[in-house]
């Protein structure tokens, strides 16, 4: 049994530590807000946060987590970033399929977090682990300075 | 965490709301999904408490809930929002209060009216829906109004409507429509009923909030891989990685050890592995040792592709266009010729393939996000041996659709691989047998040739040769050797051209599976005729754009469309130099347009060019006359999101075969456009009173004409196949 912190419960899964965080969230504990893209952390729509830093959780084991909290999509809206973040994606209505969207936003946030008031090249080193098939960038960075704006 | 309801009772005929996903409060928006229930059953449902469902869209509860029922699938075009806004406008729904349910498999109610099947795809959900539901908004207000005509004894012809209320101002009486359901079942639907002016619209041309966004940044979206019933068990699988192949030998005695590994399901052609997560089905199996019979197509290699499409294109083809003497105007002036190569291409969409199903032994049920639901349903009651009606379908919104999901490859494998195992199974692809099992983007090879004189084309011909794939998918829109998507936008060229002809040559390829990729035939024929075009122009040293104007004289919209484009992106002056631009960069600006998918469309792309053949587009400037635009800014979102999906294929896209197998498998040997190489993107809409047109799909058919334009502009090299070549670009190769 391990125990993982997540969106500030104590969740207790039932699995080897190899298991990437990814599958026992979606599998494990029904989390399905964070979604399986590639498998090789190379699309990054899986991003979580681990005490409020970007990771991909496709490649992460859950026994190298320890006791580091995890934030995922249902769980960010409860942060100021987050919050806005989410309203920005609202505002200028960034979705269109919406599946890369919880990474999308998980990696804007933990951006917006740490550079309060990024500028491109921020918001490319950011956001270029993350696909969008649907082509959302251009909204993408527009809302991040949006995001930006309004924390 | 969102809990799908265990699963309902098959035999119930009431069953209802089986996917009820939540009812997500934004701004004050009721919006719930609901799947699994016919949607007009009226016959049995005229009890006193029974919706008034005067048609397969509207169903109207006796407390005022208005649901819409949502014939197109929601894949991220909009669809769910713009299609709900023309049938709310024509009812006079109060939009902010309508929910939204998907349309059961029915082929009879929700049949697409343009292909006969129910399906999503073409660009077409607007121009197919449009006066259908148009007229069935109009319909049930008109019943809604004679109710309540009835009810106070008044002439119909003095009542109004607003917000799902009927309003009589004479007598300043109001009633809702929810009170009034009950009356107007008993009204006769008027066969033709009066649609609105435009003037009168309130919906229809506002740049409303999508209706699925909310739910799509807090995670609470339930895709296909998202299904839960009760009692999962996960899977994973591989196919054959030669086409055509199968099973010889499995030997599973390592994976079922492993942790969490149940069951090893091997069928003709597929291994599936059955576990307790989905990371211990895909490590069972990698532990698998499987010997596969290759057979006829394991030394199939790409080279031999080309050679053999580039032969069948030698052949005449069959005439799918002509206008007065081609080989007469051929004849004359200046002739030019050239030939265009387009690659295989995966859909990679972010949402891996995937299905989840029960099998019973009276019936099916299963989760998926699927572009084609009745076909969905048809090929499961195959599988199972079934009548339809046994089989329960819940379409889920979908990751991504771009052609992939109008195919049942993947509902068909899950089926077969759950009726070995007990309970659900929801079998989820790896990203790399997404990509290697895909139907893909057919290789195209294009003739064309033409002669000019002052300007003008006197003839014109164009062959283009590849596999048809609605001989397959549609076989109705195959006919006489011609396939209809196949020579779209190349049979309506819209330029002035006195004689013409364009023929299609049908090659299959060997063992490669083909299938209908965003942008469709348009994407093969927009990027030779425009890049051909070009080629024009420029042996004419004529500028482009004013070519390609002077020759469009019958084409009022798409000519002021290149005008405002061309206008907007400051063509004909000097390129400015951009912030942190690399000495040495070659800089261009390139222009296409097109008429695709019923919309005019003219594209400007600025493009830097480095020493090492590297392209970077910094901006686009897109101007789009679409006819009337039903939500304006999903229109300016479906540019720009099919602009960068073009981008991807013209600077990345390419699948290759070797030894029968596909070559690539990630994202990191399948390249997408990233953020960080994303240009500016300025779109243009022009104002319209036409009939709508197509969206979805223009996007990416605009993009790659313009960048090998502009590439052209930059360098002087042409480039006649895609993705573009770095190392022709650098000078290390010939093109």
């Amino acid at each position: 049994m391990i125990t993982l912190r997540i969106n500030g419960e104590n969740r207790t899964v039932d699995a080897a530590g190899d298991v990437p965080l990814l599958w026992a969230l979606r599998d494990l504990l029904g989390l399905t807000g964070t979604k399986f893209g590639c498998g090789i952390a190379q699309c990054g729509a899986c991003t979580v946060h681990l005490d409020g830093k970007a990771v991909r959780s496709c490649v992460l084991p859950i026994s190298m987590v320890g006791d580091q909290a995890i934030t995922t999509i249902e769980g960010v809206g409860k942060t100021p970033t987050g919050a806005s973040v989410q309203k920005a994606w609202l505002d200028l209505e960034v979705v269109q399929c919406g599946y890369c969207q919880s990474g999308q936003i998980m990696s804007a946030a933990a951006l917006l977090a740490q550079t309060p008031s990024p500028n491109d090249d921020d918001i490319d080193a950011a956001m270029s682990g993350n696909i969008c098939r649907c082509g959302t960038y251009v909204r993408i960075r527009a809302a991040i300075k949006r995001a930006a704006k309004s924390a | 965490m969102i809990d799908l309801p265990s699963p309902p009772d098959l035999q119930s005929p009431r069953r209802r709301a089986l996917l009820q996903v939540g009812a997500a409060t934004a701004g004050g928006m009721l919006f719930g999904f609901h799947a699994g229930r016919a949607a007009a059953d009226s016959s049995a449902r005229r009890a006193s408490d029974a919706p008034f469902a005067p048609n397969a869209f509207i169903r109207i509860d006796t407390h005022g809930k208005i649901t819409l029922i949502m014939p197109q699938v929601e894949m991220g075009q909009g669809v769910y929002t713009s299609l709900a806004m023309v049938l709310a406008e024509e009812l006079d729904a109060d939009f902010e209060q309508v929910v939204l349910e998907a349309a059961p498999p029915n082929t009879k109610l929700y049949a697409n009216p343009v292909f006969g099947v129910q399906a999503t795809g073409n660009s077409n959900s607007i121009r197919a829906f449009w006066t259908p539901l148009r007229k069935a908004g109009a319909a049930t207000r008109a019943l809604l109004v004679q109710a309540a005509a009835r009810t106070w004894k008044v002439d119909a012809a003095g009542l109004t409507t607003d917000r799902s209320t009927v309003i009589h101002a004479a007598s300043g009486r109001k009633l809702g429509y929810g009170v009034l359901a009950a009356t107007a079942m008993a009204g006769n639907i008027p066969a033709d009923p009066p649609l609105k002016p435009i003037s009168q619209f309130k919906l229809i041309g506002k740049p409303l909030k999508r209706l699925d966004t909310p739910d799509k940044v807090n995670g609470a979206t339930l895709y296909g891989i998202d299904a839960m019933p009760a009692g999962l068990k996960f899977a994973t699988l591989a196919a054959s990685p030669v086409f055509g192949g199968t099973v010889q030998r499995v030997d599973d005695r390592a994976a079922l050890m492993m942790p969490g590994v149940r069951q090893v399901v091997v069928l003709d052609n597929l291994v599936a592995v059955i576990a307790d997560h989905t990371w211990a089905a895909m490590r069972g199996l990698a532990a698998l040792d499987i010997t596969w019979n290759e057979g006829a197509n394991a030394q199939v290699e790409q080279a031999q592709i080309w050679q053999q499409i580039e032969r069948a294109s030698d052949a005449t083809g069959a005439v799918a266009k002509a206008v007065g003497d081609a080989d007469k105007g051929l004849a004359q002036g200046q002739k030019h010729e050239a030939v265009y190569r387009l690659p295989f291409l995966a859909h990679a969409p972010m949402e891996p393939m995937n299905c989840a199903v029960h099998v019973r032994p009276d019936g099916c049920e299963i989760w998926v996000g699927t572009q084609v639901a009745a076909r969905t349903q048809a090929i499961a009651a195959k599988v199972c041996n079934l009548p339809l009606d046994k089989v329960i379908v819940h379409n889920q919104l979908l990751g991504g659709g771009f052609g992939r999901r109008l195919e049942v490859d993947m509902t068909e494998k899950a089926v077969r691989v759950a009726q070995h195992v007990d309970g659900p199974v929801k079998v989820i692809w790896s990203r790399e047998e997404d990509i290697r099992q895909d139907v893909y983007r057919p290789m195209y090879y294009d003739r064309l040739s033409a002669s000019v004189a002052d300007g003008k084309i006197l003839g014109w011909h164009h062959r283009i040769t590849g596999s048809s794939v609605m001989a397959r998918w549609l076989p109705p829109a195959y006919q006489k050797n011609i396939d209809i998507d196949a020579v779209d936008s190349a049979v309506d060229i819209p330029y002035d051209i006195p004689n013409l002809r364009v023929e299609y040559v049908r090659d299959e390829p060997p063992a490669v599976p083909t299938g209908f990729w965003r942008g469709v035939g348009p994407n093969n024929n927009v990027f030779a005729i425009e890049s051909f075009f070009d080629e024009l122009a420029a042996a004419s040293h004529k500028d482009p754009l004013a070519f390609r104007r002077d020759l469009l004289q019958g084409q009022p919209r798409l000519r002021a469309a290149l005008e405002l484009a061309a206008s907007k992106a400051g063509w004909g002056t000097p390129l400015p130099q951009r912030p942190g631009q690399p000495a040495g960069v070659r800089t261009g600006r390139g222009i296409a347009a097109q008429v695709a998918f019923a919309s005019f469309i003219a594209t400007v792309a600025e493009v830097e060019v480095d020493g090492q053949g590297e392209v970077r587009v910094r901006r686009i400037v897109c101007a789009v006359d679409t006819g009337i635009a039903v939500n304006p800014d999903t229109v300016v979102a479906q540019l720009q999101g099919g602009l960068i999906f073009g981008l991807t294929a013209a600077l990345y896209g390419s699948i290759t075969i070797g030894k029968g197998r596909v070559q690539q498998g990630n994202f990191n040997d399948y390249r997408m456009l990233r953020i960080d190489q994303s240009p500016a993107i300025e779109v243009h809409l022009i104002d319209s009173s036409e009939s709508p047109g197509g969206i979805g799909e223009t996007g990416a058919t605009a993009a790659p004409p313009a960048v090998g334009n502009a590439i052209y502009a930059a360098t002087g090299i042409r480039l006649r196949q895609l993705p573009i070549d770095r190392e022709i670009l650098a000078g290390r190769r010939k093109a």
